[in-house]
């Protein structure tokens, strides 16, 4: 192998960036299919540890590795693209089951494989930028530049990847990418014989045919798909895939779906025939067979949901949350005349209108039904009508909901300001209904009803115990919402419909407390009396003494699902002998234990090289301040992260679409903190760093402040806009702060380059382990204080950024140094 | 010589009483495993007297549970964790429940010696089996072939000549036997299955756990009353009040 003359491998870090943040967002598409979503966060989140590890690696064994930069690069890119296959294949055949992990402990040396196994591609990954800092350090402003815009170009590649391929198919384009980079970085650096390149895309093309069964998927066992497909007849019927989802079609001719959740015990007759829909192998809902004969379908009337039918007579009506249609054909079956359907996935939408259209009586195509392919909430916000009912359903399947694993998802249809919008869409006397699962002790209802007690309190309502009532079977509650109060005879027909199914009364107005427990009898009247006590004036101290937090949802702080008290974890924990674990909220516990997993791992990946890092330049008196350094870096790793995830979550409220906000979050942050990185350089040379670091960090502390304090105007005043228009403006108001964040990173690492050189690999480190730490703490705080307070914490680190900022003039002026 | 010849023979003895005890020895090993196993359970149901309303197993359920060898339900390898109070995996997606969770389920069903019980989803065979040390009749119903087989094989292997097992689906019951005293439905389903309301003796219970296979989340306790409606009863098996200053 010969060398010539070499440039600045641009294209190759850019290209490997792109694979490695697209591997992250498809790492996180895998998991969700084949285990669950909460533990496919926190696997992930210590992967990228693997950043961490490669500038621990290589302050290590830049010695040896420098010397042989070109190949050492080469290396790491092909490892990346091989690893990136064979280690999720490793890590997907490891039996790990979380939900053991409390019997067995035999899980937990199993849990650390999966993170080792899947570090390691991020681990080459990174190597090769971090060598390339390291080697290149006159141009870090150009590498970190090719750095971030290949990640911002790579978050939009996978996104659209995903509707035209099945994740396992994406996996390997990743892997393909990889080994173009190799041959891309044989080119850039001018390597002889020039054919190996050639012979390495080759070899690229041939990833692309490995065969289907190396690639399948190992789904859980447990999952909800796996266990339906060993029942004799079930068989896959379709297939779609997209970043929302993969979407699974069953069907069983031989052992019928019956899917009916919260049926009356007073039911005759079995449900239809029914196609069953899985989302990401779980999450079951279903198509019934509709042949325009309503007789078969008399069981829709037997379920909770059917309650608000039998107070109202809709003439105009939204369904949120459509999926299969079995509450749009429960609305056609009661005569609306004008029904709004709401559905984000447009994948289900196609299966239920296009693919098995005549099997589902063609209730998409129905006159009286306009379909809208978008957030449930998002529409109501920009919709002219007055609806007589909205019907929000039941969201996740029982099992997700009963497990907690839903608690670190956000959840934007659940919130007090959500309720306010259904509010002021309904017409006088019309209806809100909202479907819950019931679990025992009483969580997702009573929270519920805390929640519209806030949301008509903020409307404006007298007496909100007025407009409420509650309704539960041994399964499932039915939550109805009044604009206005009810009336007698609204009581009377409620009363009526529960005696008739056998379903009990949780409150309605002027309940008494023997009606509460009538025929699913719980060991006290629990929901009874805490839909009361939220009515009365003991509501701060029935809050304080429930072992469940029912504090109601906001924008803000938009975790309906998490009802985590860390008094009670401590008490379930205890009891975990005598059947206590299926007490415990999993999404939190998971969360605190990543952040105590990445905290312990980053702490060993920066203080291990500590020792290797002597300075080399005797002649300069005093060195750079590690502290600063640490500091600093730690300070951007932090603050940058939780910039970007705050503003996705703010974008989600003005797109309202999950996938449009995370997509034009990340593609904006990343190309135009990469355009501040390439502008640093210039900046620095015609202001010194101090002056580009002050104006760096003012510029990104005042935008950050203006968009903090005028996002709910925009959010409120412009959601009217088109989609693509607000896509644009977000782009517009996301872009000068995010310039301004590209700066203080390259600025920094110029800065030390020349008097602690061996402090680069130590810096970029520092910055990866404070990225994994910073995501998982943005949830924490979100958690517990709110999104304003993410970004007002963001913006504190940027603070604590500058004011240590690894100041190299001034280390050099002090030494006497010109 | 004679020492020689006592000394060999003694050996010899030592040698086969040895050999003869191994296997009772290795029984009396899982038997005492197993009445640990019935001690810790027995403490848990009087922690959690308050949600049973009781605070001692009924004395049937309690000698199926120290008779029936968990150990024979679980596969191999999993062999030396039979006893622990806890689900294991048997394959196929399924577990073996809980014994805690086993034992209450069987002791809220109050079964007489001359009950017939139906069991909607045999799994391992465990629960057939320790409702087949307590009632004449047992009849359990498996929609996985494969685990169908395996469990009707185990059951008859062990001698439960009681219980009778089949291939199918559990939402029709098992109407060529019907009426039933008890059903104990542990597969899950969205709904109750009318079929099973209709197959239940009036005064008969039926008892199903809610949750996942690893954590059960409720117990549902329904009982048919003699005009044919229902009743059901929501059970936490768990010592937990939801507000701070109840008293468990």
């Amino acid at each position: 192998m010969k060398t010539s003359r070499t440039h600045v491998p641009v294209l190759t870090v850019f290209i490997i960036s792109a694979s490695a943040l697209s591997y992250e967002i498809l790492l996180m598409r895998l998991f969700s299919i084949i285990q669950w979503h909460h533990f496919a966060y926190m696997i992930i989140s210590l992967s990228l540890l693997g950043y961490g590890a490669s500038g621990t690696f290589i302050t290590i064994t830049k010695n040896y590795l420098l010397k042989r930069y070109h190949i050492s690069v080469i290396c790491n890119v092909l490892l990346f693209s091989l690893t990136s296959i064979s280690c999720f294949l490793a890590a997907q055949s490891i039996q790990f089951n979380p939900e053991e992990i409390f019997w067995d402990f035999r899980q937990f040396p199993l849990l650390v494989s999966i993170y080792l196994l899947l570090s390691l591609p991020f681990f080459f990954a990174a190597n090769c930028i971090a060598l390339s800092i390291t080697f290149y350090r006159e141009s870090i402003s150009k590498i970190y530049a090719a750095d971030l815009m290949g990640a911002g170009i790579g978050s939009i590649g996978i996104t659209v990847l995903l509707y035209v391929l099945f994740p396992e198919n994406a996996l390997k384009i990743i892997a393909f990418l990889g080994l173009l980079a190799a041959a891309v970085a044989w080119l850039e650096f001018h390597l002889q014989p020039r054919i190996l390149a050639l012979l390495i895309t080759c070899f690229a093309f041939s990833i692309l045919l490995l065969p289907k069964s190396w690639m399948e998927l190992r789904v859980s066992p447990y999952k909800e798909l796996p266990q339906a497909l060993r029942i004799k007849g079930a068989k896959v019927v379709d297939k779609l895939s997209s970043p929302l989802g993969l979407i699974t079609v069953v069907e069983n001719k031989t052992v019928p779906w019956r899917y009916a959740p919260g049926l009356s015990l007073k039911a005759t007759v079995e449900p239809p025939e029914q196609l069953a829909i899985f989302t990401d192998n779980g999450g079951m809902d279903v198509i019934n067979n509709f042949n325009n004969d309503t007789s078969t379908f008399s069981y829709l009337d037997l379920q909770t949901s059917a309650l608000p039918f039998h107070l109202v007579q809709p003439e105009k009506v939204a369904v949120i949350a459509a999926g299969g249609g079995s509450n749009v054909l429960r609305t056609l079956m009661y005569d609306a005349k004008m029904i709004d359907v709401v559905e984000l996935n447009p994948q289900v939408i196609k299966i239920v209108k296009d693919y098995y259209s005549g099997y589902a009586g063609n209730i998409y195509k129905d006159q009286r039904v306009n379909l809208h392919n978008t957030d449930g909430r998002g529409f109501l916000v920009r919709s002219m009508s007055l609806y007589d009912l909205i019907l929000v359903p039941r969201l996740n399947s029982f099992g997700a909901t009963a497990s907690g694993l839903y608690a670190l998802s956000e959840n934007y249809l659940y919130t007090v300001e959500a309720l306010q919008v259904y509010l002021e869409k309904l017409s006088p006397g019309g209806i809100l209904s909202m479907d819950l699962w019931l679990r025992i002790p009483p969580r997702d209802s009573l929270k519920m009803f805390a929640t519209a007690i806030d949301a008509l309190n903020a409307s404006g309502a007298k007496e909100p115990g007025k407009n409420l009532i509650l309704m539960r079977n041994w399964q499932t509650a039915t939550l109805l919402i009044k604009n206005g109060e009810f009336s007698r005879d609204d009581i009377n027909r409620f009363l009526d419909f529960t005696t008739t199914r056998m379903f009990d009364v949780a409150y309605y107005p002027g309940i008494k407390e023997e009606e509460a427990n009538r025929f699913n009898i719980l060991q006290q009247p629990q929901i009874y009396l805490g839909a009361r006590a939220l009515l009365g004036n003991e509501k701060q101290s029935f809050n304080n003494s429930y072992k469940f937090d029912l504090k109601p949802a906001t924008d803000d702080r938009p975790y309906f699902h998490n009802f985590i008290k860390w008094s009670t974890v401590k008490e379930i924990v205890t009891l975990r002998g005598s059947g206590g674990l299926p007490l415990l909220e999993w999404g939190y516990p998971v969360l605190i234990a990543t952040l105590i997993q990445s905290v312990l791992a980053s702490l060993i990946l920066i203080l291990l090289p500590l020792g290797f890092l002597k300075n080399k330049h005797n002649n300069i008196p005093q060195q750079i301040s590690k502290i600063r350094v640490l500091v600093f870096f730690f300070s951007i790793g932090i603050a940058f992260l939780m910039l970007e995830i705050a503003f996705i979550q703010k974008l989600v409220l003005f797109l309202h679409h999950p996938l449009f906000a995370v997509s034009t979050s990340l593609f904006s942050f990343l190309i135009f903190a990469g355009l501040g990185s390439r502008a640093s350089n210039k900046f620095s040379e015609n202001w010194g760093y101090n002056k580009t670091i002050f104006y760096a960090v003012s510029g990104i502390i005042l935008f950050g402040f203006i968009i903090v304090s005028s996002i709910g105007v925009i959010i409120e005043t412009l959601a009217w806009l088109p989609l693509l228009v607000r896509i644009i403006l977000s782009v517009f108001i996301i872009s000068p702060m995010a310039f301004c964040m590209g700066i203080p990173f390259p600025l920094a690492m110029a800065s030390i380059e020349k008097p602690a050189p061996e402090l680069i690999p130590w810096a970029w480190a520092v910055n990866g382990c404070a990225s994994v730490i910073s995501a998982v703490l943005a949830t924490i705080v979100a958690i517990h204080f709110g999104f304003v307070i993410v970004f007002v914490w963001a913006l504190v680190f940027y603070g604590i950024a500058y004011v240590n900022f690894p100041d190299r003039q001034q280390v050099w002026r002090k030494s006497g140094y010109k | 010589m004679t020492f020689r010849f006592k000394t060999t023979n003694t050996v010899i003895f030592c040698v086969f009483a040895l050999l003869a005890a191994l296997p009772s020895s290795h029984a009396d090993s899982w038997k005492s495993k197993r009445l640990a196993m019935v001690g810790e359970i027995e403490a848990d149901v009087r922690d959690t007297s308050r949600f049973l309303g009781k605070n001692k197993l009924d004395n049937n359920v309690l000698k199926a549970l120290k008779k029936v060898q968990r150990h024979e339900f679980v596969p191999p390898q999993l062999q030396k964790s039979a006893y622990q109070n806890r689900p294991l995996p048997i394959g196929f997606g399924q577990t073996i429940s809980q014994p805690y969770i086993v034992a209450i389920m069987t002791d809220l069903l109050a079964l007489k010696q001359t009950d017939r019980v139906l069991e909607i989803g045999t799994g391992s065979g465990y629960q057939a089996a320790i409702l087949g040390e307590v009632v004449d009749k047992v009849f359990t119903i498996e929609i996985i072939e494969e685990l169908g087989k395996i469990a009707a094989e185990r059951l008859e292997k062990l001698g439960y000549r009681n219980i009778r097992a089949k291939i199918g689906d559990g939402y029709y019951g098992w109407p060529g036997e019907a009426p039933f005293d008890s059903i104990v439905v542990t597969a899950a389903a969205s709904h109750i299955p009318p079929p099973l309301l209709k197959q239940l003796k009036p005064g008969g219970r039926m008892i199903i756990p809610v949750g996942s296979r690893f954590m059960v989340q409720q117990l549902v306790l329904l009982e048919k009353t003699k005009d044919d409606s229902f009743k059901t009863r929501q059970l936490l098996p768990v010592r937990f009040v939801p507000l701070t200053g109840g008293q468990p």
